[in-house]
């Protein structure tokens, strides 16, 4: 729980203005950032928490500049399962938002402009609000994506008990318990809950936004 | 002094366009759909960048590509009401009021949101949001937000065009109110020429990117080029008139225009008021001797003093009666027959019920 809840904090603000270049841009720069952004989609998540050890690991180029100069280690952690779990589901919260936000007019943030709004103030006054309901449903949707991720977070930061070990790593552990059946199906079941929970939830915060501005 | 030049180039579309005109006062933008009109105002607004531009309002340059000044259109304080009025949606009436006003140098608060609410009839609305409310409601709406932004300059584009004829007639007082409350310079974007007839004090036609002809309404509404805009059937004479005498009970206003009198139906008629009146140039009947025992309640005696073939079938007459001039069209085979000549005497025959008409309030500017 604890790991999905900081995957989405650290996640949704980068999403929030990735999306928004994305919807907004018109420079070639784009579709790359575009493929980019998906890549975990269509990756082996082995792949990914590969590529994340190369990069974060103790002698990876950032992992050991993080860890020489703040003592920060993502490597067999907390943190690192969540780093992980965020790469993962930022696809996800991407596409939620910038639907959301191409489905916003822009004409409303040129009105902004005649009315004497800056860019800053343009964004968090008209185009945040906006792409509100998406970010809520991008982020309940990374959450519970999130409880699930597995090959990427095992890669990264292996299954350390009462530090790495999240829930799917919990039920594979349980799985291959002698005995551990019942746990397992526990944890099944608390996955499918949270899963549909998100999703419901997601769906209904949503739906109510676009009512309350008149979509 | 309200300066607006600029030269924008597209694909197969070039606007070259210059105005000059005397502020306070409405500026009608006249013309059909792609003529350009939507493109200047953007222009002005700075929302578009045109290859060369000057804009200017009372003296304050916002646009000079010569000298390379370009100010980002949220520095211009330029109001601007869209066709589609562009309310926030995620904010009520109040807070969409307020958002312009908020933003506008506290020294150049002049324009009251309370006056602005009673104005506008707004009150009723505050608290709702804008998908609560009518077409006309939101037209009513983006005007005042527009306004509390205290702008130098108000661009209306076709702001009535979303809305059906009820709606309109709803709105258009307001546009009326805000033209004689407030002193602002307004630039108004249309393709319906009787809502110019009712607001404008100067209008720009406007065709393929270029400015056709420019001046007062009376004399556009005799230009050439507004016939191949508006189609000969809708072309006539628009005259300006002071109301010698209202008559209540049949709701007729006799209004002196050039040396004569014509009966108009008009409502709120009060003597001594400024009236536009627009006389179709097909509801025209031209008689070469005073007639006798006919319904038609105005006769207007005249001079011809231009004839114009606009077609193979009719021509269009300009009767001078005194001052004024009435546009005819009759059909080439009756100018035949009255052998109609410049400098001819002639009797103008208009039925009251066919004239449009519109009362001003205060003086024309």
């Amino acid at each position: 729980m604890s790991v999905a809840l900081r995957s989405v904090l650290a996640s949704v603000p980068c999403a929030i203005f990735v999306a928004w270049w994305l919807a907004r841009s018109r420079s070639h720069g784009r579709l790359l950032l575009d493929a980019v952004v998906h890549l975990p989609l269509v990756l082996p998540p082995v792949v990914i928490g590969y590529l994340l050890l190369v990069i974060f690991g103790m002698r990876g180029w950032l992992g050991s500049w993080l860890y020489g100069t703040f003592g920060i280690q993502l490597i067999f952690t907390r943190a690192g399962a969540a780093l992980a779990t965020a790469v993962m589901t930022f696809p996800l919260v991407v596409r939620a938002i910038r639907i959301s936000l191409e489905g916003a007019d822009p004409g409303l943030e040129e009105a902004a402009r005649t009315l004497g709004a800056g860019p800053w103030d343009r964004f968090f006054t008209i185009t945040l609000p906006l792409m509100l309901p998406g970010v809520l449903a991008g982020a309940i949707i990374a959450f519970a994506a999130g409880l699930g991720e597995f090959g990427a977070v095992i890669t990264f930061v292996s299954n350390i008990p009462g530090e790495t070990r999240t829930l799917p790593l919990a039920l594979y552990t349980a799985l291959q318990t002698p005995g551990g059946d019942a746990m397992a199906a526990r944890l099944a079941a608390i996955s499918f809950t949270l899963g549909l929970g998100g999703l419901l939830v997601s769906e209904l915060i949503a739906r109510r936004m676009r009512r309350a501005m008149g979509r | 002094m309200l300066k607006l030049a600029a030269i924008k180039r597209r694909d197969h579309f070039e606007l070259h366009v210059a105005i000059e005109v005397a502020t306070p006062g409405i500026v009608a933008l006249f013309g059909r759909s792609g003529c350009g009109k939507s493109t200047l105002i953007n222009i002005v607004a700075g929302l578009l960048k045109a290859e060369r531009a000057l804009i200017e309002v009372d003296g304050v340059v916002l646009e000079d590509s010569s000298k390379g000044i370009r100010l980002a259109p949220e520095q211009r304080r330029i109001g601007y009401v869209f066709q589609d009025s562009r309310l926030f949606p995620h904010m009520n009436v109040d807070k969409n009021l307020r958002y312009g006003e908020r933003r506008a140098p506290a020294g150049e608060r002049r324009i009251g949101v309370d006056k602005v609410i009673e104005l506008l009839g707004l009150g009723a609305l505050l608290q709702r949001r804008p998908h609560a409310l009518s077409g006309g409601e939101r037209q009513r709406v983006a005007l005042g937000r527009a306004l509390l932004s205290q702008p130098r300059l108000l661009l209306l584009d076709e702001p009535l065009a979303s809305l059906d004829a009820a709606r309109r007639d709803e709105v258009l007082p307001y546009l009326e109110t805000l033209r004689d409350e407030f002193a602002l310079p307004i630039v108004y974007v249309s393709h319906q020429f009787d809502e110019v007839l009712r607001l404008a004090s100067h209008v720009v036609l406007l065709d393929q990117g270029r400015v056709m002809a420019q001046g007062g309404i009376e004399a556009i509404s005799l230009h050439p080029a507004l016939r191949t805009i508006v189609g000969v059937d809708a072309v006539g004479a628009v005259l300006t008139g002071s109301i010698a005498a209202a008559d209540p009970q049949t709701g007729l206003a006799a209004v002196r225009v050039g040396a004569g009198v014509i009966n108009v139906n008009l409502r709120n008629a009060r003597p001594g008021a400024t009236v536009r009146v627009q006389v179709l140039a097909r509801d025209v009947i031209l008689a070469t001797r005073a007639p006798e025992g006919l319904s038609v309640r105005n006769v207007l005696v005249g001079e011809i003093s231009r004839i114009a073939s606009d077609d193979a079938e009719t021509d269009l007459i300009d009767v001078d009666v005194g001052g004024a001039i009435v546009l005819a069209r009759v059909t080439r085979a009756a100018s035949v027959a009255l052998s109609l000549r410049q400098g001819m005497k002639i009797w103008v025959l208009v039925k009251a019920v066919s004239i449009r008409g519109h009362a001003f309030l205060s003086p024309l500017i």
